[in-house]
C-alpha cells in the first residue's frame, strides 16, 4: 500500500490535522445528530441521568408538533430571505462590478466604500439598521423633508404577509421542485443527446406529475394545518443583509471582470457584438463560476443567520424569525437539548443542499484536470 | 516640663490607640478568609450592576483577603447568564455562589437536579426563619423543608403605571377591572388619539398576560394554574386569552420594536395611558426620567388584582462543590441581612426581602416602596410567571412562543391548546 517514505511521512504530517477535524468537526456533527435522537434537556444532565432514545419523535414535533410553530414560520422565513438575500446580492453586486470595471476615475475609493460594510459585524448592521427602519423616526419620515407624506410600512415589526399558503402543501411544493429539477435535467441530458438518461428522466418527471395531479404528497404526509407566508418584515433584513454583503459579491465579481482577457471582448466586437451582447455572450457566461461561489457563500450565510435578526427582531419577533434563533433559545432558554439539537441538524441538512453541489462540481473539475 | 510634655504626648498617644483599637474591633475585620469568591449574576447595569457593586464594597470591608471575582454575564434578561451557568455546572466547574430567581427557576431545576447545598442552619444561625415572611420561605423551600437560597429584595409584577395629570386631562379613571379597562377606558382613549396601553417585546407580552391572567382567574385560581388545580384546558383559561387578545387591541401595534422602557416612555411622554411592568420601572420613572412619585407618575395594581402581590425575587444559592465554600458561606450571611439589604434595595429598586430592615426610612426607600410594603405584608401573595417563580425554564420558553403566535393569530383556542399541551409536557400542575 504505501510506496515509500514520502507518503509516509505525507501521512503522519496530516495526522494531526486529520484527527483534529475528525474529533471537533465529523465528531460532534455525529453526536450532534445523535443528540437530536434522544429526549436529552437541562433537567436530566444536571442530575446525571441517561438521556432517553426517543427515535424521530423531535423531527416530527419540529414539522408537525403543535407546539413548534416557531420552528416552521422559521423554515419558511429562512427560504424566503436566503432567495431574496442572494438575488439582491448578485444582481447588486454584479452592477457595481460592472459600473466600476469601466475604467472609471477615482475607482479604489469607490470600491473601498461599497466593500466597507462587509466588515462591520452583523451586530452593529442591526442595531443601525433597526434605527433606520423605526416606522417613526426612520427613513419612514424622509418623505417628510421635501414636503410628502412620509411611508407607514412597519418594516421589521410588519405583520403583513403575501402569499399565503397552508403548510400541508409543503410536500406538495417539495415535490414541484424536485419535478422542476428533474425537468431541467432532462432537457441538459437531451441536448447533450444524452437519449437514455433524457428518458429516464422523463420517466421520473411523469411520475412526479402524476403524484401532484392525485395530491398523493399531501395525503401520504399529513401535516398540521397552518396559515404561513412571505412576512413583508423580511425586507428589512433583506436589505440589511444585502446592504453589507453585496458589497463582497462585487468585489468577487469585479476579480472575475479583470481575469477576462480584453482579447476575448474585443475579438466578439470583431464578430459584430454591441456592449451588450459583449456581456451577454462573453462576460456573462464567463462569470458563471464566481456565480456559483457567491450563490454558495451568500446561502450559508443566510442560513445561518443569527446575530442580525437578534439585534434588530429581539428574541422573539416571529415575522423575523430564522432557525438559528430559535436553536439558540430552545438549547440554552428552553434547556431542551434534544429538541436544540434537532433544530441543529435540520440546519446542517439544509446547508449540506447549498454546499453539497458546489463539492461535488469541484471534484469533477480538478479530476478533469 | 520637658517630662511633663512627653507624658502628656504619651497619654494622648495610649488613648488614641485605645480609641483606635475599640474601632477596629468594632468593625472586626475577618482576616481569616481568603482566596477567590466567584459571584456570578446577570447584573451588569444601572442600580443593578451599583447595587451589586456596594454590596461586594461593604463586604471586602469585612473580609479584606477574600478577593471577589464579580462574574456577572450581561444581557438578554439573564439569557445569556443561564446558557453560560448551565454548561458551567454541567462541566462542574461551578461559581462560588450565583442569582437565581426564587421558586420554580430554582426548585424544579437546580434542586431537583440535586446540584444544590441546604442553607438552614444558617438561617437558624442567623435568626432568619422569623425574618423572611414565610411565603418567600416557602419559595425557595423543598418537600423536604430544606431552604436551598438567601433572597436579596422583593419585586411586585403586577403593577399598572400612569400619568396621573394626563388621566385628569382626558377626564378619565384608574379601571379596577379588566371589563372596565376594556368598556370604558379603552375607548375612551382610543377616541382621544392616545394608545391605552403600551406593551414592548415579547417577555413584556408575558408579563402583561400574567397580570391579565391573575386579574380575570383571581389569585386562588391563578395559583391553581401551577398546582394543578386549575385545568389549564378550562373555560377561565380560555377566557384570560380572549380577555389578553382584546387588551393586545387596545394596544401599540409597534411591540415588537419596543423595550419595557420605550414603553413606559410613551406613558410618561403621554402617548399612552398605562403600562403594566415590573416595579423596577419606578426606578426607571424617578432617576433616568426625573418624574416624582405620586404628580410625575402613579401606580394601581393592575386591574382586578389589587389585594394581592404577584411577586418574584432574586436570591444567591450554594450551588455543590462551591469554589472557596467558606467564602461563599460568608457572603450569603451578610447579603441576608438587614444592613446588606438596606445597602442593596435602595440602589437596585426593589423591597428587601428581610423584614428587619430600615423600610420605613423614607431617605432609603422612596414613596412607591413606601406603599409596596404596605401591600407586601398586607396582601395575598401569589409568583411571577415570567420572572421564574412558578414555572421552570422549558415552560416559560415555551409560552413565550405560546405567546408570540397568539399575538399573530389571536386564536385563544388553540393557544389555550397549546399552553395545556406545554404544561403538560414540562410537569406544571403536577
Amino acid at each position: 500500500m504505501i510506496k515509500n517514505n514520502g507518503q509516509v511521512m505525507a501521512l503522519l504530517v496530516l495526522l494531526p490535522s486529520i484527527l483534529l477535524l475528525g474529533l471537533f468537526v465529523y465528531g460532534f456533527i455525529g453526536w450532534t445528530a445523535y443528540t437530536s435522537l434522544t429526549d436529552s434537556n437541562g433537567l436530566q444532565q444536571l442530575s446525571g441521568l441517561p438521556s432517553n432514545f426517543v427515535q424521530l419523535r423531535n423531527y416530527s414535533d419540529l414539522f408537525n408538533g403543535s407546539l413548534n410553530e416557531r420552528f416552521r414560520i422559521d423554515i419558511v422565513n429562512t427560504l424566503f430571505f436566503t432567495l431574496l438575500f442572494i438575488l439582491v446580492c448578485l444582481v447588486l453586486g454584479l452592477t457595481l462590478a460592472i459600473l466600476l470595471d469601466q475604467k472609471i476615475q477615482g475607482e479604489t475609493v469607490f470600491r473601498t466604500i461599497f466593500l466597507f460594510p462587509m466588515a462591520l459585524s452583523f451586530v452593529v448592521t442591526g442595531v443601525v439598521w433597526k434605527w433606520l427602519f423605526n416606522p417613526e423616526r426612520g427613513i419612514n419620515s424622509l418623505p417628510e423633508l421635501i414636503g410628502l407624506p412620509g411611508s407607514d410600512f412597519r418594516w421589521f415589526i410588519s405583520e403583513e404577509q403575501w402569499l399565503p399558503f397552508n403548510w400541508q402543501q409543503m410536500p406538495t411544493f417539495l415535490t414541484m421542485f424536485a419535478l422542476g429539477l428533474v425537468i431541467y435535467f432532462a432537457l441538459r441530458w437531451y441536448a447533450k443527446k444524452r437519449a437514455q438518461w433524457a428518458a429516464f428522466a422523463g420517466a421520473i418527471a411523469l411520475l412526479l406529475l402524476m403524484l401532484i395531479t392525485f395530491d398523493v404528497p399531501r395525503q401520504a404526509l399529513p401535516l398540521i394545518s397552518e396559515e404561513h407566508g412571505f412576512n413583508l418584515a423580511l425586507f428589512a433584513v433583506v436589505i440589511a443583509a444585502g446592504w453589507q454583503m453585496s458589497g463582497y459579491t462585487m468585489a468577487m465579481y469585479l476579480a472575475g471582470l479583470r481575469g477576462i482577457s480584453d482579447d476575448l471582448r474585443e475579438a466578439a466586437r470583431v464578430d459584430g457584438a454591441g456592449e451588450f451582447g459583449v456581456y451577454r455572450y462573453v462576460v456573462l457566461p464567463l462569470l458563471q463560476p464566481i456565480t456559483l461561489s457567491a450563490v454558495i457563500i451568500l446561502g450559508h450565510i443566510s442560513l445561518k443567520i443569527f446575530d442580525l435578526v437578534y439585534t434588530m427582531g429581539g428574541d422573539t419577533n416571529l415575522f423575523i424569525d430564522m432557525p438559528g434563533l430559535n436553536m439558540y433559545l430552545t438549547t440554552f432558554r428552553g434547556q431542551q437539548f434534544g429538541m436544540g439539537a434537532a433544530i441543529a441538524t435540520v440546519m446542517l441538512i439544509m446547508v449540506a443542499f447549498v454546499i453539497v453541489p458546489y463539492l461535488v462540481t469541484s471534484f469533477r473539475t480538478e479530476d478533469k484536470r | 516640663m520637658f517630662k511633663m510634655r512627653y507624658l502628656k504626648l504619651a497619654v494622648v498617644l495610649v488613648v488614641g490607640m485605645l480609641a483606635l483599637g475599640a474601632v477596629v474591633i468594632a468593625q472586626e475585620p475577618n482576616t481569616e478568609l481568603s482566596g477567590d469568591l466567584e459571584i456570578f449574576s446577570w447584573w451588569t447595569g444601572g442600580g443593578e450592576e451599583a447595587g451589586l457593586l456596594a454590596l461586594i464594597e461593604r463586604f471586602q470591608e469585612q473580609y479584606p483577603n477574600v478577593n471577589v471575582i464579580n462574574a456577572a454575564v450581561a444581557g438578554g434578561s439573564g439569557v445569556n447568564a443561564r446558557a453560560v451557568l448551565t454548561s458551567r455546572m454541567l462541566s462542574n466547574d461551578p461559581p462560588s455562589t450565583f442569582q437565581v430567581h426564587a421558586g420554580q427557576a430554582l426548585n424544579a431545576l437546580w434542586v431537583r437536579a440535586g446540584r444544590m447545598q441546604p442553607l438552614n442552619d444558617m438561617f437558624e444561625a442567623n435568626g432568619w426563619m422569623e425574618q423572611y415572611p414565610q411565603g418567600l420561605l416557602d419559595l425557595i423551600t423543598d418537600s423536604e423543608g430544606n431552604i436551598y437560597s438567601v433572597p436579596v429584595n422583593i419585586h411586585r409584577s403586577n403593577v399598572m403605571w400612569y400619568v396621573p395629570g394626563k388621566l385628569a386631562e382626558w377626564g378619565l379613571e384608574v379601571p379596577g377591572t379588566w371589563e372596565d379597562f376594556l368598556t370604558t377606558t379603552c375607548p375612551a382613549m382610543q377616541a382621544a388619539g392616545v394608545t391605552p396601553i403600551a406593551v414592548g417585546e415579547n417577555w413584556t407580552q408575558v408579563h402583561l398576560w400574567e397580570s391579565v391572567a391573575l386579574g380575570v382567574l383571581g389569585a386562588e385560581a391563578y395559583q391553581g394554574l401551577w398546582d394543578g388545580t386549575t385545568s389549564w384546558t378550562s373555560e377561565e383559561v380560555n377566557n384570560v386569552f380572549t380577555t389578553f387578545a382584546a387588551v393586545l387591541d387596545c394596544a401599540n401595534e409597534d411591540r415588537n420594536a419596543l423595550s419595557w422602557q420605550d414603553a413606559a416612555q410613551r406613558v410618561a411622554n403621554g402617548e399612552a395611558g398605562f403600562t403594566i411592568m415590573g416595579d423596577w420601572a419606578a426606578g426607571y420613572y424617578l432617576i433616568d426620567l426625573e418624574l416624582e412619585p405620586e404628580t410625575g407618575f402613579a401606580w394601581a395594581a393592575s386591574p382586578g388584582t389589587s389585594g394581592t402581590f404577584m411577586m418574584l425575587s432574586d436570591t444567591f444559592g450554594l450551588p455543590v462543590g462551591a469554589k472557596n465554600e467558606e467564602a461563599a458561606r460568608a457572603w450569603l450571611s451578610f447579603i441576608g441581612t438587614a444592613e446588606a439589604q438596606d445597602i442593596f434595595n435602595p440602589l437596585k429598586g426593589s423591597l428587601p426581602a428581610n423584614i428587619t430592615a430600615d423600610i420605613t426610612n423614607g431617605d432609603l426607600y422612596n414613596a412607591y416602596f413606601q406603599s409596596a410594603y404596605t401591600d407586601w405584608t398586607t396582601n395575598a401573595i401569589v409568583g411571577s410567571l415570567q420572572h421564574g417563580a412558578v414555572a421552570p425554564p422549558a415552560f416559560l420558553d415555551g409560552f413565550g412562543n405560546v405567546i408570540a403566535s397568539f399575538a399573530a393569530n389571536r386564536d385563544a383556542s388553540q393557544a389555550t391548546a397549546n399552553a395545556a399541551t406545554l404544561a403538560l409536557q414540562t410537569g406544571i400542575g403536577q
